[in-house]
C-alpha cells in the first residue's frame, strides 16, 4: 500500500467518524466541533487530489469564519439535551430513505455501464510547479467572468438583503457619533467662570447675585 | 555539509526524518524567543513606566545578568503547579483548548521565508495557508471559555470570536492588496518582488501604506493584545477565557499568544517590510567595496524587522488603554473594511498607470 494510500484512508475513516459523530453526540457543542473534525478532513482528502486551493478555502471559510460563527451561537443556546433526542426515532426512517437514495444516485452515477463517466480519462498527476490556484484565478477571470460577476452580484444582493431583514431601528435608541466627539471643542463642554472668592458669613445674609448665577447656569463646569 | 551517511542510515525514513528535523530547528528557537519575549516585554514596559522591571533572577548569582533567568524561573514555576480542572468542566475539551491555541501559531511558520530558499514548505498558496491557519486559531480561545463551565471565561471567549472573526476580514482584505502588488501568493515570491534600486522604498508599505498600517492594527486586534485585550479584559471579567486555567495548561496558552505576536510581526516583515532584504539596498552602493555587509540580503535583516515591529506590539500595550468593545466593533467594521477596499481599487488603477514603479 502506497504512502498516498494509507493517508487517503486515514482521512476518509477519520471523516466518517466525525460525520456519524455529528448526528449522534449528545451534546450540540460537540456535534459542531465534529463538523470542524469532518471539514478538516475533508480538506486533507481534497489536497490528495491536487486541488490544493479549494482545500484551503474549505478551511479558511468553513472552519475559520462560519463554524466559528456556529459555536457562537450554538454556545449561547439553553438547549434541553432531552428533548433533542426523543425526535431521533420517529426522523429516523425517513432519514434513512433519503440516505440510501442518496448512496444509489451515486453509485448509479459512478458505475452504470452507459453513465459515460468511463469516457472522462482521469487526469494526468500535474508536476509540483503546477498552481491550482493560478490556473482557477485565470480560468475565472477570462473564460467564466461574466457567470462569476453575476453570482458575485446575487450573493451581494443577499448579503444586503438579510441586513436589511434583521435590521430594526428603535426611535428611541441612542447613538453616539464619533465624529461629533471627536470635532467638540472644549469651549462647548467647559465655561470658565472667573469670580471674586466667597467667604461663607456665620448667618449667610444674600449670597452675590453673579455667584449664585454662575454656579446654576446649565452646562458649566461638569 | 554532507548528509549521505545519515541517508543511508535512515534509508527510505529519511524525507521524513529530515523534515522533522527542520521543523524542530524552527519551532526550538521560536520557543525560546517567546521565552525571553516575555521578559523584553516586561522590561520594555517597565522602562516605559520608569521602573526596572524584572531583576532580580540571575544566572549563577552574577548581579549584572539581573532578570536574564526570570523566563526560565516562570517556567519552572508554571511547570511545577498543579493544574486544576473545575468541577462541572468538559476535561476533554478542557485540556485540548490550549493545544488547539498554539498548534496553528507553530504551524504557520512552515511558510516563512527566512533567507533566500530557506523555507520550510515553498508551498506557491503560501498566503492563503497562512490566512487559513491563523483563522484556526480562535478554536482554542472559544473551546477553553465554553469547556470551562465560568461565566467569565464564557464571555471572555464570546467577545474574543466576534473580534477576531470581525478583524480577519480587514486582515484579509490588505492580504488581497499585498497579492496583487506581487502577482503572487508564494511569500519567497513575495519577497523577490520588493527587490529594487531604491532600497527600502521599494518594499510594499510605500504604495499599501493604508494596508500597512491596517493589517498591523488588525494583526495587534487578531493576537488578542492591547490595546484589543477585550478577551482577556482583567478588570472587567478577571482574565476572560484562561480564567480557570493554571500550571501547564495556562503556560501553553500564554506561549500561544506571544507566539502568535512573533508570527504576526514576521508576516509583516515579510509582506510590507521586505523580509530578507537590506533597507540600504541602494544601487549606488552595489559597487561601494566597504558597502558590501551593509546591501547583503540576510536573515539578520528579517530578525531585526521582526524586532521593530514587535517592539511597536509592547510599545503599544505601554501607551494606550483598553478600547470599549463598541469601539473595536466599529473600527474593525466600519474603518478598516472601507479603507482597505478604496485602497485596492486605487491601486488596481495605479498598477494600469506607467506610476507604478514596483
Amino acid at each position: 500500500m502506497s504512502f498516498q494510500l494509507l493517508v487517503f484512508y486515514v482521512l476518509a475513516a477519520l471523516m466518517l467518524f466525525a460525520a456519524i459523530r455529528v448526528i449522534t453526540a449528545r451534546n450540540p457543542v460537540h456535534s459542531a466541533l465534529f463538523l470542524v473534525l469532518a471539514f478538516v478532513s475533508c480538506a486533507g482528502l481534497w489536497l490528495l487530489l491536487e486541488a490544493e486551493f479549494l482545500a484551503i478555502t474549505l478551511v479558511l471559510v468553513y472552519v475559520g469564519a462560519v463554524m466559528v460563527l456556529f459555536l457562537f451561537v450554538v454556545m449561547m443556546l439553553d438547549i434541553n439535551l432531552q428533548r433533542l433526542r426523543e425526535g431521533l426515532f420517529t426522523y429516523l426512517p425517513l432519514g434513512l430513505t433519503v440516505a440510501l437514495l442518496m448512496v444509489l444516485e451515486m453509485g448509479l452515477v459512478l458505475w452504470a455501464r452507459n453513465s459515460q463517466l468511463r469516457d472522462m480519462p482521469a487526469p494526468p498527476p500535474m508536476g509540483a510547479d503546477y498552481s491550482n490556484t493560478k490556473e482557477l484565478g485565470r480560468l475565472l477571470y477570462t473564460d467564466y467572468v461574466y457567470p462569476f460577476e453575476i453570482a458575485a452580484v446575487i450573493l451581494l444582493v443577499a448579503i444586503v438583503a438579510a441586513i436589511a431583514l434583521t435590521l430594526r431601528r428603535r426611535k428611541t435608541t441612542k447613538y453616539q457619533d464619533p465624529a461629533q466627539q471627536v470635532a467638540v471643542r472644549r469651549q462647548d463642554r467647559v465655561r470658565l467662570v472667573s469670580m471674586a472668592p466667597v467667604r461663607r458669613a456665620e448667618p449667610p445674609p444674600a449670597p452675590p447675585a453673579d455667584a449664585q448665577a454662575a454656579g446654576q447656569s446649565p452646562g458649566d463646569a461638569r | 555539509m554532507d548528509l549521505t551517511y545519515f541517508e543511508q542510515l535512515f534509508g527510505p525514513t529519511w524525507p521524513a526524518v529530515w523534515t522533522l528535523a527542520k521543523i524542530v530547528a524552527i519551532v526550538v528557537p521560536l520557543l525560546g524567543c517567546v521565552a525571553y519575549l516575555t521578559l523584553l516585554e516586561r522590561k520594555i514596559i517597565g522602562w516605559m513606566q520608569v521602573r526596572k522591571g524584572p531583576n532580580r533572577v540571575t544566572f549563577f548569582g552574577l548581579a549584572w545578568l539581573g532578570g536574564l533567568a526570570q523566563p526560565i524561573a516562570d517556567a519552572f514555576k508554571l511547570l511545577l503547579k498543579e493544574i486544576i480542572i473545575p468541577s462541572g468542566a468538559n476535561r476533554f475539551l478542557f485540556v485540548l483548548a490550549p493545544v488547539l491555541a498554539i498548534a496553528p501559531a507553530l504551524a504557520a511558520w512552515a511558510v516563512i521565508p527566512f533567507a533566500p530558499e530557506t523555507v520550510l514548505a515553498d508551498i506557491d498558496a503560501g498566503l492563503l495557508y497562512v490566512l487559513a491557519i491563523t483563522s484556526m486559531g480562535v478554536y482554542g480561545v472559544i473551546i477553553a471559555g465554553w469547556a470551562s463551565n465560568s461565566k467569565y471565561a464564557f464571555l471572555g471567549s464570546l467577545r474574543s470570536a466576534a473580534q477576531i472573526v470581525s478583524y480577519e476580514i480587514a486582515m484579509g482584505f490588505a492580504l488581497v492588496g499585498v497579492l496583487m502588488a506581487a502577482q503572487s501568493l508564494n511569500l519567497g515570491q513575495i519577497v523577490v518582488r520588493q527587490v529594487g534600486p531604491l532600497g527600502f522604498l521599494n518594499w510594499f508599505f510605500v504604495p499599501l501604506f493604508p494596508l500597512f498600517l491596517v493589517y498591523l492594527i488588525a494583526g495587534v486586534a487578531e493576537t488578542n493584545r492591547s490595546p484589543f485585550d477585550v478577551a482577556e479584559g482583567e478588570s472587567e471579567i478577571v482574565a476572560g477565557f484562561h480564567v480557570e486555567y493554571s500550571g501547564m495548561t495556562f503556560a501553553i496558552f500564554f506561549l500561544a499568544e506571544y507566539a502568535n505576536m512573533i508570527l504576526v510581526s514576521a508576516l509583516c516583515s515579510v509582506m510590507f517590510l521586505g523580509g530578507w532584504l537590506s533597507p540600504f539596498a541602494f544601487a549606488a552602493l552595489n559597487d561601494v567595496a566597504f558597502a558590501q555587509w551593509l546591501v547583503a540580503p540576510g536573515f539578520h535583516w528579517l530578525a531585526a524587522k521582526v524586532f521593530l515591529v514587535l517592539f511597536v506590539f509592547l510599545w503599544l500595550r505601554a501607551t494606550f488603554p483598553r478600547y470599549r468593545y463598541d469601539q473595536i466593533m466599529r473600527l474593525g467594521w466600519k474603518v478598516f473594511i472601507p479603507v482597505t477596499l478604496v485602497w485596492i481599487f486605487v491601486l488596481a488603477v495605479w498598477m494600469m498607470t506607467p506610476w507604478w514603479q514596483w
